[in-house]
């Protein structure tokens, strides 16, 4: 019977649909960053050290990042300033400030603070001469309560203003970190 | 006439050299012949429909007999040997059959009918419907033929009530009266289109120019294939192959002015009189950059490269067929259409116009999706007495890669999804005397999907095996002289496994560690290891009647209950999907949605005009869908946090198509559509609602100038009043104020004017040439749609025109 004939023809398909049981494999999360801390040092005084940081361990899960800052910011002095971004998910964690600096012409940090008047320098710049951002200086010009805002770019239009405004690109980590200027 | 005496000639000839066959083969066999006290009766029957043939005669060495009004015929005095028997009949081809006698003996003899009478069945099975009281938008071989550089979003847009839900220019995925995705199943040459359809950034892969005829059930599913369909079934096939000793096919070359390029498609058939035939079809797109009046889209051009390959055997009683066929592509996405947070799309939507824009090119850089679709089918029947028995194997291989904007030198996808899908069935149709109809089936399917974990991001959707089991039955029957009624029923089931990984503080937040503890393997820290396994047992039945008023007229009521499964993502989407630069939460305790939809449809055609009017309510319990509930800070900034909700739903509206010939040669066509959706318990507008628009139509027609044809569309599609209110309040650090994420008001209202001309020729060879040319957005008009979902990056494309030759054979 002809019916037959086909059904068997079907056989070596239904075969080699049958396998294993076994658990996928878990995903190494790449390109995640999970934490991004500032240090700021006192120009004035080496040993005033100040931290700010941003960790958000489970990403895009609904645990909200812990932001901290380690103490206040002291007026009429200059800090200066570098940032690490790290990907703890992985273990050990990764590094994500090498690849940025290696990739400098498509990332670019943004400064920017409310509340209290801050003035920011870059420090490090790409091979076309145009900021990035990982080195800085930050001088606090007055005193009060406010907040210093970093945000990430990942290919931005360069070159712009060093504001957002003209920065184009997609946002990778903006975070507002709560200061006093003393 | 002609033709019919040429068979009359041939089968004559055959006749002869028949006879002569079978006076010296018995002249030689019966010197052994011993008892002759044998009866041999005969029945002659009709081999595609049983009936039995009145008036056939049958010879065997001198003996000669005609068959009577129940086809039977009886010989007596046999001697025990064999009887080749020459059995001829007016309508039919002359049959030479052996029969060894020892005893009385009975047998069926079925004869085959011309084949030019064959060849008008084929035509007759070919315009067949699937069901006779469910009304079916049709899409011609001419209407594809006109749109063969497009896709099947575009085409189907061309019936009353569907429209086409896009990301960008190219990638369009059909809506049928309100509802796409996982609730349209589309059905490529009987096989159900297994290709991750549950994405609305996915279009289906079909290559338009395999196809040769388009249905369109809308809100119903056709049982035989589906039970989900809560908004419809689109069927594509190709149409069945002649029964003649004939070559035939069609090259199509095809350039557009918006791409800046155009395709080639081929096919070629073979086909044979004894039944086998093949044939071969491929098509190569290539675009470049698609243009909005203002400005270049930047990396929306795409490539693709289709090819499908047929052969078998097609008789009246038995037949088989294989079939292959691969669906390739690659497509470049707005490159400014990757926002990664709220204040992205925030910024886009202020900008009024893509943030990059680059002079036009032909490259399909990042992002883009590279899909290949593979699908290999066997089908064989073969006609019994109780009817029509079908098989059909078929294996889908659906390969999707998506490529993002990555950091670091990452070059490998960000999507990597390999889905395939096993699946055989076995189908019977049965025809009754009183001119009934049962249709009835078994299908399983298994189902496996693999996301390669290499590409370093987290899987949208999980590893999973799935297994189904269905069962249906559809009877149809003609009441009275003008009533006609159906009903149906289906029974599916599905067994899901799946492997996945959930972010454990999600996992614990959603509540899942007490609702789930079953599914977890093992807690890993930072992620869970959960292994969700579901049965869903799901019922859907149609009922349905016409009335005929008369030939012309016809009045379709029908009731239908759908019940769909939830797809992988409303089941498992457990966050950022960066292409809508939002958080999606799946959730697992959801169960089928089950669709009750009531459509009625008066549908009137004569020579002068044709007047189809439908009017549809679908009545949706659970229904699936996302709304967002709040922005989730991470530390990329806010991103706005969609659930995946069940509630009640209900879709509503009607369209109205009225064609008219006025004098001779000048045709008016109208075609309007209205739909609403809501949630039941609060009267909320559903997102995504179709806008209603109008189009008319107006064309003139040269036919003693070469068919000489100029005709002026007009669509007018109104900006869309009701819709959810999904805006956000967002912080924006920088400035600290609050700015508002407006995704959800719809664009203005347009209007669009095309026009369209075409003209044929006969080729010397017998070919005939036809050129089609196309002027799409013919005032170059600056507009956005309300369907696109890359609306707030991007304007439709403007002023586009098509030139199409095509050569048939």
């Amino acid at each position: 019977m002809k019916l037959l004939k086909y059904a068997l023809l079907a056989i070596p398909f239904l075969y080699f649909s049958c396998d294993d049981d076994d658990a996928p494999e878990e995903i190494n999360e790449e390109e995640v960053i999970t934490t991004m801390t500032v240090t700021l040092v006192n120009h004035q005084d080496g040993s005033d050290v100040v931290t700010m940081q941003t960790q958000d361990l489970d990403g895009d899960g609904p645990d909200e990042p812990v932001v901290t800052v380690s103490g206040p910011l002291s007026s009429g002095t200059s800090y200066s300033g570098s940032i690490v971004w790290l990907n703890e998910m992985e273990d050990p964690a990764e590094n994500i400030t090498e690849e940025i600096v290696e990739e400098d012409d498509e990332h670019q940090v943004f400064f920017s603070a409310s509340g209290v008047s801050m003035q920011f320098v870059y420090m490090d710049f790409d091979g076309n001469g145009n900021p990035l951002g990982t080195q800085f200086v930050l001088a606090p010009l007055t005193t009060g309560e406010g907040s210093v805002v970093i945000t990430l770019i990942h290919e931005p239009d360069k070159p712009n203003d060093d504001t957002l405004n003209t920065a184009g690109g997609s946002i990778d980590i903006q975070t507002a970190f709560p200061v006093t200027v003393e | 006439m002609n033709c019919k005496c040429k068979k009359c000639g041939a089968s004559f000839t055959t006749k002869l050299a028949l006879t002569l066959y079978s006076f010296f083969s018995l002249c030689c066999i019966n010197s052994f012949a011993q008892n002759c006290n044998n009866k041999l009766s005969i029945q002659i029957l009709d081999l595609h429909d049983g009936t039995p043939l009145e008036n056939a005669t049958v010879q065997t060495n001198g003996l000669k007999g005609t068959t009577d009004f129940d086809g039977n015929l009886t010989f007596e005095n046999l001697c025990e040997d064999s009887y080749v028997l020459t059995i001829s009949h007016e309508d039919c081809e002359s049959l030479v059959e052996t029969i060894d006698i020892k005893k009385d003996t009975f047998r069926k003899i079925r004869l085959e009918h011309h084949l030019n009478e064959l060849e008008e069945i084929m035509v007759i099975s070919n315009n067949r419907n699937n069901s006779r009281t469910l009304f079916e938008n049709k899409i011609s071989k001419e209407v594809l033929d006109d749109y063969n550089s497009r896709t099947l979003g575009e085409v189907l847009k061309t019936v009353t009530g569907v429209s086409s839900l896009n990301s960008g220019s190219y990638l369009s995925k059909p809506v049928i009266n309100g509802l796409h995705s996982s609730r349209v199943i589309l059905i490529n040459n009987g096989v159900r289109l297994e290709d991750q359809e549950w994405g609305i950034e996915h279009a289906p892969s079909i290559d338009i120019n395999s196809i040769d005829k388009i249905s369109i059930i809308k809100g119903a599913s056709a049982l035989k294939y589906a039970g989900d369909a809560v908004g419809g079934v689109i069927i594509a096939e190709s149409s069945r192959e002649k029964l003649l000793d004939t070559v035939y096919g069609n090259a199509t070359t095809n350039l557009q002015s918006n791409g800046r390029a155009g395709g080639i498609s081929t096919n070629f058939t073979k086909t044979n009189s004894n039944g086998w035939y093949y044939r071969l079809q491929g098509t190569l797109k290539r675009m470049g950059d698609f243009e909005t009046p203002e400005y270049v889209m930047t990396n929306t051009g795409f490539s693709e490269y289709n090819l499908s390959f047929k052969a078998g055997l097609n008789r009246i009683d038995h037949g088989f067929d294989i079939y292959y066929s691969l669906f390739s592509n690659r497509l470049g996405i707005l490159r400014s259409s990757h926002a990664h947070t709220a204040i992205d799309i925030i910024n886009a939507i202020e900008n009024d116009i893509p943030h990059i824009i680059e002079d036009f090119s032909y490259d399909i850089n990042i992002p883009r999706q590279k899909i290949s679709h593979n699908l290999l089918k066997l089908k064989g029947f073969k006609n019994f007495d109780f009817g029509k028995l079908s098989m059909r194997y078929d294996f889908q291989s659906n390969d999707r890669k998506e490529y993002d904007i990555r950091r670091g030198d990452r070059t490998r996808p960000a999507l990597d999804l390999n889905l395939q899908t096993h699946s055989i069935a076995f189908d019977l149709e049965s025809k009754f005397e009183n001119n009934s109809n049962l249709k009835a089936g078994i299908s399983a399917r298994y189902q496996k999907n693999f996301p390669d974990p290499a590409t370093g991001v987290k899987r949208i959707i999980p590893d999973y095996k799935k297994y189904d089991f269905s069962l249906y039955s559809v009877y149809d029957t003609n009441f009275s002289e003008n009533w006609f009624l159906e009903a149906g029923i289906r029974y599916d089931f599905s067994h899901i496994d799946a492997y996945k990984y959930y972010r454990t503080s999600l996992w614990e937040a959603r509540n899942y560690d007490e609702l789930f503890p079953e599914f977890v393997v093992e807690d890993l820290g930072l992620n869970t290891l959960t292994n969700p396994k579901f049965d869903f047992h799901n019922i859907s039945s149609n009922l349905g009647a016409r009335y005929s008023i008369s030939e012309s007229e016809n009045i379709f009521i029908n009731y239908s209950m759908s019940s769909r499964k939830p797809n992988p993502s409303e089941l498992f989407s457990e966050g950022l999907h960066h292409s809508s630069a939002r958080i999606e939460i799946g959730d697992l305790s959801f169960n089928s949605e089950v669709g009750h939809n009531f459509s009625l449809t008066y549908d009137s055609s004569n020579e002068k005009s044709s007047l189809t009017v439908n009017a549809f309510a679908n009545i949706v319990d659970d229904f699936i869908y996302m709304i967002p509930v709040d922005l989730l800070p991470t530390i990329a900034g806010v991103f706005p946090y969609w659930e995946y909700k069940q509630e009640d739903a209900k879709l509503f509206g009607f369209d109205v198509k009225y064609d008219r010939q006025y004098f001779t040669n000048f045709f008016v066509g109208h075609q309007f559509s209205i739909i609403k959706g809501y949630e039941r318990a609060n009267n909320k507008p559903l997102i995504n609602m179709p806008p209603v628009n109008i189009k008319n139509q107006i064309s003139y027609n040269f036919p003693e100038l070469n068919n000489l044809n100029f005709s002026l569309e007009s669509e007018y599609v109104f900006k869309q009043n009701e819709y959810p209110n999904n805006n956000f309040e967002v912080f924006i650090p920088t400035e600290q104020t609050y700015q508002l994420l407006d995704t959800s008001t719809p664009p203005d209202a347009y209007h669009l004017l095309n026009f369209a001309s075409s003209i044929g020729f006969k080729a010397e060879n017998g070919g005939n040439y036809k050129i089609n040319l196309r002027i799409e957005n013919l005032f170059n008009k600056l507009y956005k749609n309300y369907l696109n979902r890359l609306r707030y990056f991007t304007h439709e494309m403007g002023r586009n025109i098509l030139l199409s030759v095509s050569y048939n054979y």
